[in-house]
């Protein structure tokens, strides 16, 4: 975990094309097994309703590299937010691993896991999942105050400040900082959101359907931001989605259809 | 840093919490005012206690009591002499009043107390208590010419006034005397019969201020009058006119002058020499005023036995020097005072050797500082304990004590109880904010915030508004203390009857004590409540699985 993690706010840095959908489905397998950064690896998990047992994913293997952007596609129920959840440590797998910079985390003890989601994940949400009760900027340095105690928060606050303002420049809500979620629209509240699982400079960023809420137009200028922080600041993406169209946005794709990766 | 400022915003967003929390504010309100307002009686109560009995009294269990006061004064000194300030012995015994009053004999059992007047003052409150500023500061038991308190010195303006004690004193008894004069014409027919069969049956006798002892071989016998030999003077006397004079019977060879002498002097408790009433019948709120039956410069008559197996009774005529107020009912109503070498000779207490008189008990007033205990343990290993009871003045009183402490308990254990509830409706509230907060939650968890952080975030909640809540509570009941009177005053208006009946009780402002003590206690008790009422939600919130409170809509 000593990599360093990419700074969103730096120069872009030069990187290959992106491929076609075609030739993209051919990689599937061919990823390079030393940059993968997160990935699953014969991954199950079903869920209990009474003594009804659902099989939600069986025996799933993904993993994405350093400063991709993944896009994973399926229908609704297939299981997609799941894997997502999994790979983000806020669920644990029935059966099968996690892991993460060469390292596994699914069985880490709760501190560290909460460190990892503090810092070193970045997640956004298809219901945005801002606190109502904090403006935009609180917001978006919620996950600074959750790392620092009183004390050495106070003492940084001015440079926690710093940084998410220019987070929220870059997303374009400086005009909406005191405002409460309630007074934002839903794309301004996805852009806050952004800005928040950035604040901490994180290594990835995992989207549980970022667009899901907005419309066509939104969600492209979501869509945008989302490629920008990829391309310029090589922020691994894992994006999880419905929409083929804009799964194609991405630089991989991986379908996921009853459970497992569809080959 | 995120658990503060969410407590903060969610105090400040959310008001209806708040009504859960009035119920701990008027809980923590009402057992300050409770608290202080039994603090103020008991503390009335004891002082008075204390003042009357003073702090520890050597008592005889003999009924004809101890000899030789001094001699025990100073064996007490050689046992605990470092402690103590000052002594004084008293005779007691129980007696019978009666008061002459519109032809009625009004008779009531007392306990009659024979005091040294030099040095009562020293041991107890005996002075302050009295009517007249003159012996309030020298208690005489000569009767004073006149000024003697028309209300009760020791409350406030709404005290109830006694009108006729501005007639008191010589002055009334001069009036007094001439009035007896003028009806003794009507008595005539009676009363030279009663006259003759007194003056040849009794000794010679005078009732002047510093009356001699009674001649010793006539211990056993009794009074004119009462004497069943001689029914005839009894009985004329009482056949007389109407509007006779039951002392008139009594009357001495050298006629006695009312305007100008006066017997035995005699303090009386003022309850036995007054009734109470509303000075208006149907306005409670109106005042009270004190009739009374007898005042200083009347004569009253005193039954009492006196030492010796079997106890033959003896009579005396007294003159009313002073009443005597301490605001205890009980001893108002039940204690009379005489000088206490005139008792002594009344009831043959004194050696005819030694001229020297028995006692019944021993008061002592004790250095500052002094462990009444201490002392008392003390006196009862110099003192045989077949022969001598000593207590402090708590022993003494200790079962009225402990039950107005047991009472003030069980009062806080109640109104503790009234907390205890709000406690549950702080509960179901907060049970509902964490469910409504189900998602933040996830989400705080989403961001990496601790079980243990989220939970503090519920308990810190409950600190807040319970600190909220006892606050507003604690100003609420000091404010209520502050103004009680005035409350109580806006209850007998509105209720139309007044709080604490001013015939009944003897103060006229409510007593209060606020003791920071007890304040420190009940808001503690009051926060410890709402925080132990949050527990159980906060414990949910921490165990929320951070997906399934993400779905939670």
């Amino acid at each position: 975990m000593s990599k360093k993690s990419p700074n969103i706010l730096c120069e872009p840095a030069s990187r290959p094309p992106r491929m076609s959908s075609a030739s993209l489905m051919a990689k599937d397998r061919r990823v390079d097994a030393a940059a993968r950064q997160l990935e699953a690896r014969g991954v199950s998990k079903s869920y209990r309703k009474g003594s009804v047992v659902v099989p939600v994913l069986q025996d799933l293997d993904v993993a994405v590299q350093e400063g991709e952007f993944l896009a994973i596609v399926g229908q609704s129920g297939s299981g997609k937010s799941t894997l997502l959840h999994l790979l983000g440590t806020l669920d644990a797998p029935d059966q099968g691993e996690i892991w993460f910079e060469g390292r596994r985390i699914d069985n880490l003890p709760r501190a560290q896991q909460e460190e990892l989601r503090n810092r070193r994940f970045g997640m956004i949400f298809q219901f945005y999942h801002l606190l109502p009760e904090l403006t935009t900027l609180e917001n978006v340095l919620s996950p600074l105050m959750i790392a620092e105690g009183v004390g050495s928060y106070l003492r940084r606050r001015r440079g926690h400040r710093e940084t998410a303002l220019k987070l929220l420049e870059m997303v374009g809500l400086s005009h909406r900082l005191k405002h409460k979620p309630r007074e934002l629209s839903g794309g301004e509240m996805q852009r806050a959101a952004i800005a928040r699982s950035l604040v901490a400079n994180p290594s990835l960023l995992l989207a549980d359907e970022p667009t899901g809420n907005l419309d066509q137009s939104t969600g492209q200028e979501i869509l945008a931001l989302l490629r920008t922080l990829n391309e310029r600041a090589k922020l691994t993406i894992v994006m999880v989605t419905h929409d083929p169209v804009l799964a194609d946005q991405a630089d991989r794709i991986v379908r996921l259809a009853r459970g497992r990766i569809e080959t | 840093m995120y658990k503060l400022l969410l407590c903060w915003r969610y105090l400040r967003t959310r008001y209806i919490a708040l009504a859960s929390v009035i119920s701990v504010t008027l809980g923590v309100a009402t057992m300050i005012v409770v608290n202080s307002v039994m603090e103020g009686f008991t503390s009335e109560m004891q002082n008075r206690i204390h003042g009357i009995i003073s702090d520890v009294v050597l008592e005889s269990r003999n009924f004809s009591g101890a000899m030789n006061a001094a001699w025990h004064e100073e064996r007490i000194r050689q046992a605990a002499g470092e402690d103590i300030e000052a002594m004084t012995p008293t005779v007691v015994t129980p007696a019978m009043l009666t008061i002459l009053r519109n032809g009625q004999e009004i008779n009531r059992p007392i306990q009659l107390i024979g005091i040294d007047a030099a040095t009562q003052s020293d041991v107890s409150d005996f002075g302050r208590y009295l009517q007249h500023p003159e012996n309030r500061r020298q208690m005489h038991w000569e009767l004073r010419e006149d000024g003697y308190d028309v209300r009760d010195h020791q409350a406030g303006p709404d005290a109830p006034e006694r009108p006729q004690m501005a007639e008191a004193g010589w002055k009334y008894r001069r009036v007094l005397a001439q009035f007896q004069q003028f009806q003794q014409p009507f008595l005539r027919p009676g009363s030279e019969a009663a006259t003759e069969q007194v003056t040849r049956e009794s000794g010679p006798r005078s009732s002047s201020p510093h009356p001699n002892p009674l001649p010793k071989g006539e211990e056993t016998e009794a009074w004119p009058l009462l004497d069943s030999e001689s029914p005839e003077a009894f009985a004329s006397g009482g056949e007389a006119a109407p509007g006779k004079d039951p002392f008139f019977g009594y009357q001495q060879e050298k006629p006695f002058d009312m305007a100008t002498q006066q017997h035995t002097g005699i303090v009386l408790g003022i309850a036995m020499a007054t009734i109470r009433r509303l000075k208006d019948p149907d306005n409670p709120n109106g005042g009270t005023e004190d009739l009374l039956l007898v005042r200083p410069g009347d004569d009253v008559l005193l039954w009492l036995p006196t030492v010796g197996t079997p106890p033959t009774f003896r009579s005396e005529k007294c003159t009313v020097v002073d009443l005597y107020e301490s605001k205890m009912s009980e001893y108002d109503a039940n204690f009379a005072f005489v000088p206490i070498r005139r008792l002594q000779e009344l009831r043959g207490m004194i050696d005819p050797t030694t001229q020297v008189g028995n006692f019944n008990s021993i008061q002592m007033r004790l250095k500052p500082g002094a462990g009444g205990e201490a002392v008392r343990d003390k006196l009862r290993a110099a003192f045989p304990v077949e022969c001598f009871a000593v207590e402090t003045w708590r022993d003494k009183q200790g079962p009225l004590l402990s039950a107005v402490e047991m009472e003030t308990r069980i009062l806080n254990v109640l109104l503790f109880f009234i907390i205890a509830v709000a406690g549950f409706g702080i509960l179901a509230i907060f049970f509902m904010i964490v469910v409504e907060k189900t998602r933040d939650i996830g989400i705080l968890k989403s961001l990496g915030a601790s079980s243990r952080g989220v939970m503090s975030i519920f308990l810190t909640y409950g600190l807040l508004l319970g600190a909220v809540g006892s606050g507003v509570g604690l100003a609420l009941g000091l404010l209520f203390v502050y103004y009680i009177n005035e409350v109580a005053d806006l209850l007998a208006w509105v209720t139309g009857r007044p709080v604490f009946d001013p015939t009944i009780y003897y103060f006229s402002r409510i007593p209060t004590i606020i003791e920071p003590h007890t304040l420190a206690w009940i808001v503690l008790g009051a926060i410890g409540i709402a925080v132990a009422a949050s527990i159980f939600p906060a414990r949910r919130a921490a165990r929320l699985h951070p997906v399934e409170a993400l779905r939670y809509e």
